[in-house]
């Protein structure tokens, strides 16, 4: 039988088994929604519409990080699509599998600035894994193919598929209908097993060390390898720390985590790292904002890399040990050559090492006083983990908010942070709980947000009430953009130049408005119960606005161009800074 | 330090924009850059002339190996190869002695005069580029109306081959 190019692309969506997808109809993919509509009455797929383009693709990106499945989103030309780029930008940089499909103008509109026309294939160019403008209806299938298979395997990345309006019309051109079985690309082969002389030199290397320290990043979850970490942790007794995108890699409750390092990670992660003698990198890419300055960073550590992306290694920081692969996969060879060459570790020095990084963890970090008065965001998000048992699936948005989530929030398992880390998006957070709610149903998902991040997303919240969706919607609200706010106050003068958020609407009221329970929070004594009755609440979503101090800060930090050995624990350390008193901060 | 690059890819729309994307993207230079098809016409040959220390040149060579439409990057200059371009030169030939001296003078770079009008001389040459670079300072002499450059091209010497 010939299939239209819309029915093609519905077969090609079944054949990849995808149930659900998010997105916005628009002109140029009136013919993709209208299979799309019947597809849906056959209980095939389903299609969630959200009420912009950027929250589809976000949503997207918490459905498919929270799942096994690459997100799908499906957007139209013109506008359509440029909404949509924030959120490939943002895929782009946390490595997400994601399919897009964008409609444009038909071909022989292209090129003639016809309207709702523009060049979503060039536009998205430096932000996608690959994309593909669809020329002839006999490459639709071939290239949906491709575009799982890209998306999905190696490195995780977007693909956008843009398809002009034509190859979609049944009364254009129908054809018959087969999807590739199997797919080799002389081109795109990831390199999934580590090499083995390398691997043998890196037990050599682990054998030798006597500061190691294990620094897991956002590869350990993608490649699904929180297990053969952990062992790998465990068998040597490493400090191990995580990156903001590897929480939950590794048992934050195991006595070897020694937390978050970067920016604003805990003293003992960054002390650690500095002052190693072996980093071993797994699933990581030593990003500016876990090393700080670079020529101050680790000064005496050998590095072991372990990536699937061979251009993540000595990016940024010299290897001396590199391997590419799949980061399961190493591991498991790694742990498979330690039985055998049974490499016993210096006994003696791993002990002065843990001892030294526990007179670090005794300094307490990030400890904070919660009075009576005025409610902590630290607090929130404490209360938040206690109630929720530490097992809540956590959205955020990014900003303070974002470090006190990761920063309090113990998670013990990979997969339960979803958060915007390279990026940095304002605004992913409500759309991305709302995909990790489609893709598990019976779960609490909570988004921790805050009075600007919400706003850059809020039209969702007509999303989650069509969908029935009963988020738990955390807004730290403290009236100003406060990580901004931050920098302005250490490195700008107290100069708040537009970091106040003037005429914040009245949160309860507009949750409200869209059919949601909405509460405001003001005491401390308020913040279990309110998080407890909407965590309890299955069927509702609430949105709960705590009036979080106005101008707290995050410790620890690191200003940027300073070393791990030089953070602020508190304000004390950021006013007794003279080198920061001399010299304003120049970069980021 | 100046290093050559070459590499294969498909040859689909799009595909050089993406690596010329890429170096903008990155802020690597670009000195020079050439594609054409290859005796297989599904695939491209680019060779790319930059600049850089080893560090950036092994990430480009790394940036330029994920890019999903190609398919062999060669670091040339890692090899024994060879190099060349071709050049145009659009010359004023008015005086007999003017068109002597460059005839004589396109005889010794071994170029040769492809075109002659009223009062231009077209001179084309092929080498590696510091002999074209030779061939027009010692030109400048004379009145240069129009360059082209092709950029450069190479090929490994010896059994060593970029294929696929």
């Amino acid at each position: 039988m010939k299939l239209s190019g819309a029915e093609i692309f519905i077969e090609c969506l079944k054949a990849e088994n995808v149930d659900t997808i998010f997105g916005y109809p628009g002109g140029a993919v009136l013919f993709l929604y209208d299979e799309l509509y019947k597809a849906e009455n056959r209980g095939e797929i389903r299609h969630i519409l959200a009420r912009h383009e950027q929250g589809a693709v976000h949503a997207a990106e918490g459905y498919a990080k929270t799942s096994d499945k690459p997100g799908v989103c499906i957007v139209t030309s013109g506008p359509g699509a440029t909404n949509a780029v924030t959120g490939i930008a943002d895929a782009y940089m946390d490595s997400v599998p994601l399919v897009v499909i964008s409609g444009n103008v038909p071909k022989d509109l292209i090129g003639k600035d016809s309207f709702q026309e523009i060049d979503i294939v060039g536009i998205t160019r430096p932000c996608v894994k690959h994309n593909f403008l669809v020329t002839c209806i006999e490459d639709i299938a071939p290239v949906m193919k491709k575009a799982f298979h890209i998306a999905s395997t190696g490195r995780p990345g977007p693909v956008l598929v843009d398809i002009p309006k034509d190859l979609t019309n049944p009364a254009v051109k129908k054809i018959e209908f087969k999807y590739p079985k199997d797919l080799v690309m002389r081109s795109y082969q990831p390199t999934i097993k580590g090499n083995k002389k390398q691997i043998k030199s890196a037990i050599k290397m682990i054998g030798e060390a006597k500061k190691p320290v294990l620094y897991a990043g956002g590869g350990v979850i993608t490649s699904k390898a929180a297990d053969e970490l952990t062992a790998l942790g465990r068998l040597y007794n490493f400090p191990v720390t995580n990156t903001l995108m590897g929480l939950g890699c590794y048992p934050s409750n195991d006595p070897q985590f020694i937390g978050m390092l970067g920016m604003h990670g805990t003293v003992e992660a960054n002390r650690a790292m500095h002052h190693s003698d072996l980093i071993i990198c797994v699933g990581a890419r030593f990003d500016d904002r876990v090393t700080g300055d670079l020529k101050k960073f680790s000064p005496d550590a050998k590095v072991i890399h372990i990536d699937i992306d061979p251009a993540s290694i000595s990016k940024n920081r010299h290897a001396h040990n590199p391997i590419v692969g799949d980061v399961k996969e190493v591991l498991q060879s790694m742990l498979a050559e330690i039985k055998e060459q049974n490499i016993v570790p210096d006994k003696s020095a791993y002990d002065a090492w843990w001892k030294e990084i526990k007179t670090w963890q005794a300094l307490d970090c990030l400890a904070y006083e919660q009075g009576d008065e005025i409610i902590k965001a630290q607090y929130v998000v404490d209360m938040l983990c206690k109630v929720t048992d530490g097992d809540a699936f956590v959205a955020s948005d990014v900003g303070q908010h974002q470090m006190f989530a990761a920063q309090y929030y113990r998670f013990n398992k990979p997969k339960r942070w979803v958060n915007s880390g390279g990026l940095g998006t304002m605004g992913f957070g409500l759309p991305a709980a709302m995909g990790i709610q489609f893709a598990n149903h019976d779960e609490t998902v909570a988004c921790i947000t805050g009075d600007g991040s919400i706003q850059m997303c809020i039209q969702e919240l007509g999303t989650c009430k069509q969908y029935g969706l009963p988020l738990n919607i955390i807004n730290l609200n403290n009236g100003y953009l406060g990580m901004v706010r931050q920098w302005q106050e250490f490195f700008y003068e107290e100069r708040y130049a537009m970091t106040y958020n003037q005429s914040l609407p009245d949160f309860v009221k507009l949750a409200e408005a869209y059919g949601h329970v909405g509460r405001r929070i003001e005491k401390p004594s308020d913040v279990e119960d309110a998080l407890r009755e909407a965590v309890e609440d299955k069927k509702r979503l609430h949105f709960l606005d705590f009036a979080v101090e106005e101008q707290g800060n995050v410790y620890p930090m690191i200003p940027a161009g300073y070393g791990h050995n030089e953070m602020y624990l508190n304000k004390q350390d950021a006013i007794k800074d003279a080198k920061l008193k001399s010299k304003l901060i120049k970069n980021d | 330090m100046r290093h050559i690059i070459s590499l294969l890819m498909e040859n689909e729309a799009g595909a050089l924009s993406r690596v010329s994307g890429l170096f903008s993207q990155r802020g690597y230079n670009i000195e020079s850059l050439t594609v054409a098809a290859t005796d297989d016409p599904t695939l491209s040959r680019m060779t790319v002339v930059t600049k850089g220390n080893d560090a950036s040149i092994e990430q480009i060579v790394k940036q330029l190996n994920k890019l999903i439409d190609v398919v062999k990057v060669m670091e040339l200059s890692d090899y024994s190869h060879i190099e060349r371009e071709m050049m145009f030169v659009k010359v004023v030939a008015k005086e007999m002695d003017t068109c002597e001296s460059i005839k004589r003078l396109s005889d010794i770079f071994r170029g040769r005069i492809i075109d002659v009008s009223n009062h231009m001389y077209t001179i084309e040459i092929t080498g590696n580029p510091q002999k074209l670079d030779g061939f027009l300072d010692t030109m400048r002499v004379h009145k240069i109306v129009e360059v082209v450059r092709s950029g450069a091209m190479g090929i490994p010497r010896g059994n060593a081959s970029l294929t696929v």
